[in-house]
């Protein structure tokens, strides 16, 4: 196998899911390159030339890239492509790597595979559907396999430094301009994100209101922990979107997560069920999420919260 | 503006799936199905878009095999105006993939000469996430993905994207391919008057063979199997003993 990488990045410092893309390239085997593109890319070029275990790394840098939009991106992934003739392409899960690599899949005719959490052998492969209540193990039959990577199925690979990549600069073929990015507004916030955080507390459509998220916040500062939300309380307004968790939001594996107010929906628990110790606080006895839960309190969470913040 | 709107048929959210005794799919035999809701969604936005009187036609969809009509009416009865459904056997819909799908829609897209293909983000019974990325490839049309609001600025469209972290605002020329996320709209329900006018709506029936597209799987189905069980743990009795079980733990 010969696989590229589609590293992500800040301009400033490589996304830390593409560490744990790394480890599926190297599950599959073979060389693996990766591709890292934008309108700044050394020092995230310089920080992958020394990770081991990266051969190649080809390194496209131009003002075009501006925004990352995926009619500038894909020609050039497949002049990429063109020249090493890779086996494997492989991104995170994440909104770039999701908009960018079917667009490139279907340039190369080939049948994209979302998301995987596991590597049989160079062709097989598994990933969820239906909102993770069932396991598909599936053998591509194309010639170049175009994955997603779900980061949470993949450890994080050490990035132990000493590679000695060979370094090739790429520039894409013009392509014409049909889209422009205007503006980008993330979520500004002091906590840490809600993908790699360590602990993360989320609620749910009992918290009542988006005022009522203060508490959960409180005790996040109190514990460094992102706050999430069900796709329940996005509905209802409460939060933005950004913070949804579960099968069409973020899909997360802490190591501690805290659901309050969080009835358990299929398709919530698919977004973080595989969290190492998982606490739900609900005054309903039956909610399912207690079925997943480590330590199930049954307690009104108006009444909970406040406690556990003063306790912890 | 002409508008393509692709809706998928797929098993209704709220059903709990269950994975056939074969291992090689899932029980859709007497069981609740209903149109995608990212796909309700697009339907959704198009209508609005035409009650603003920015678009003048709105051309829904479907491929699948022959229910995938039902599905078609209930578009057509949210305020599309005439349907395609695109037949595939019972069989073939099983292995029909975001790869196929794409195909029979940027054909369509060409034959009907519409401005927009809008679609939903994903399908919620396969989770890919593709179509409408693919179908911008193969048409080499501009893409805006995972749309949470839509503008007409002069001959562009200005997209409002939710991305990770936050959101983003592109502009992109037409005609292009808009996929629909969660926080777009709220779709409407189906009035019956609308659902007695969707029936006398025209729809078309084409084979993938009458586009030109080719439906070969490129992938094998495996296996298709449970997700392992989550063991449950203990009900603690009060926030004393969560604190410190956590403690314990080292939180």
């Amino acid at each position: 196998a010969s696989t590229l990488i589609y590293a992500e990045h800040n301009g400033e410092r490589l996304n830390p899911a593409t560490l744990h893309t790394l480890t599926a390239a190297k599950a599959i085997g073979g060389d693996i390159a990766a591709l890292v593109a934008g309108p700044k890319c050394g020092p995230v070029a310089q920080e992958l030339a020394g990770i081991a275990g990266l051969s190649r790394v080809i390194v496209a840098e131009s003002a075009d890239y501006e925004g990352m939009l995926p009619e500038r991106l894909t020609p050039l992934l497949l002049a990429a492509q063109e020249q090493f003739k890779f086996t494997h392409i492989l991104g995170n899960s994440s909104a770039l790597a999701r908009s960018l690599l079917p667009r490139l899949a279907a340039k190369l005719d080939v049948s994209p595979i979302s998301d995987i959490i596991g590597i049989k052998s160079e062709d097989t492969f598994v990933r969820t559907v239906y909102a993770g209540n069932a396991v598909l193990t599936l053998k591509s039959n194309d010639a170049v396999k175009v994955i997603t990577v779900r980061s949470t199925a993949f450890e994080a690979d050490a990035g132990t430094t000493g590679g000695s990549a060979t370094q090739d600069t790429l520039s894409a073929p013009d392509s014409p301009h049909t889209s422009e990015f205007v503006s980008q507004e993330l979520s500004k916030s002091d906590r840490p994100e809600l993908a790699s955080a360590k602990v993360v507390i989320s609620g749910g459509r009992g918290m009542k209101s988006g005022d009522n998220f203060q508490m959960l916040y409180d005790l996040a500062d109190k514990l460094g922990a992102a706050v999430g939300a069900s796709r329940a309380a996005v509905d209802a307004g409460m939060v933005p979107n950004d913070m949804q968790i579960g099968q069409t939001g973020k899909i997360i594996a802490p190591e501690l997560y805290i659901a309050v107010g969080i009835s358990g929906a299929i398709q919530h628990l698919a977004g973080m069920k595989d969290s190492k110790t998982i606490v739900a606080i609900n005054k309903d006895p039956e909610a399912p999420i207690f079925q997943v839960a480590d330590h199930g309190l049954v307690e009104d969470l108006f009444k909970a919260i406040p406690d556990i913040q003063k306790k912890m | 503006m002409r508008i393509l709107v692709g809706c998928k048929r797929v098993i209704d959210y709220a059903v709990k799936i269950r994975v056939r005794p074969d291992k090689k799919g899932v029980v859709t035999e007497g069981v609740k199905h209903s149109m995608n809701p990212f796909d309700e969604i697009a339907v959704e936005e198009a209508v609005r878009l035409k009650e603003k009187k920015i678009a003048k036609e709105i051309i829904v969809a479907s491929i699948g095999a022959a229910q995938s009509q039902e599905t078609i009416r209930t578009a057509l009865a949210m305020g599309g105006d005439r349907g395609v459904h695109v037949e595939v056997s019972a069989a073939e819909a099983e292995t029909l993939q975001p790869i196929h799908v794409s195909k029979i829609l940027a054909e369509l897209a060409k034959k009907e000469k519409v401005d927009l293909v809008f679609l939903g983000k994903q399908a919620i019974d396969d989770d890919s996430n593709q179509t409408a990325q693919m179908t911008a490839a193969l048409l080499d049309w501009p893409q805006a993905m995972f749309a949470s609001k839509v503008e007409q600025k002069d001959d562009k469209l200005e997209v409002v994207r939710e991305i990770d972290g936050g959101l983003e605002t592109i502009r992109v020329n037409m005609p292009c391919v808009i996929s629909a996320d969660l926080r777009l709209n709220e779709p409407r329900y189906a009035t019956l008057p609308n659902i007695m006018k969707a029936k006398k709506k025209k729809m078309d029936k084409l084979k993938p063979s009458d586009l030109g597209v080719d439906v070969t799987p490129r992938i094998e189905v495996i296996s298709v199997e449970d997700p392992p069980v989550r063991e449950a743990g203990a009900t603690v009795a009060d926030v004393d003993e969560l604190v410190s079980k956590l403690k314990e733990k080292g939180f």
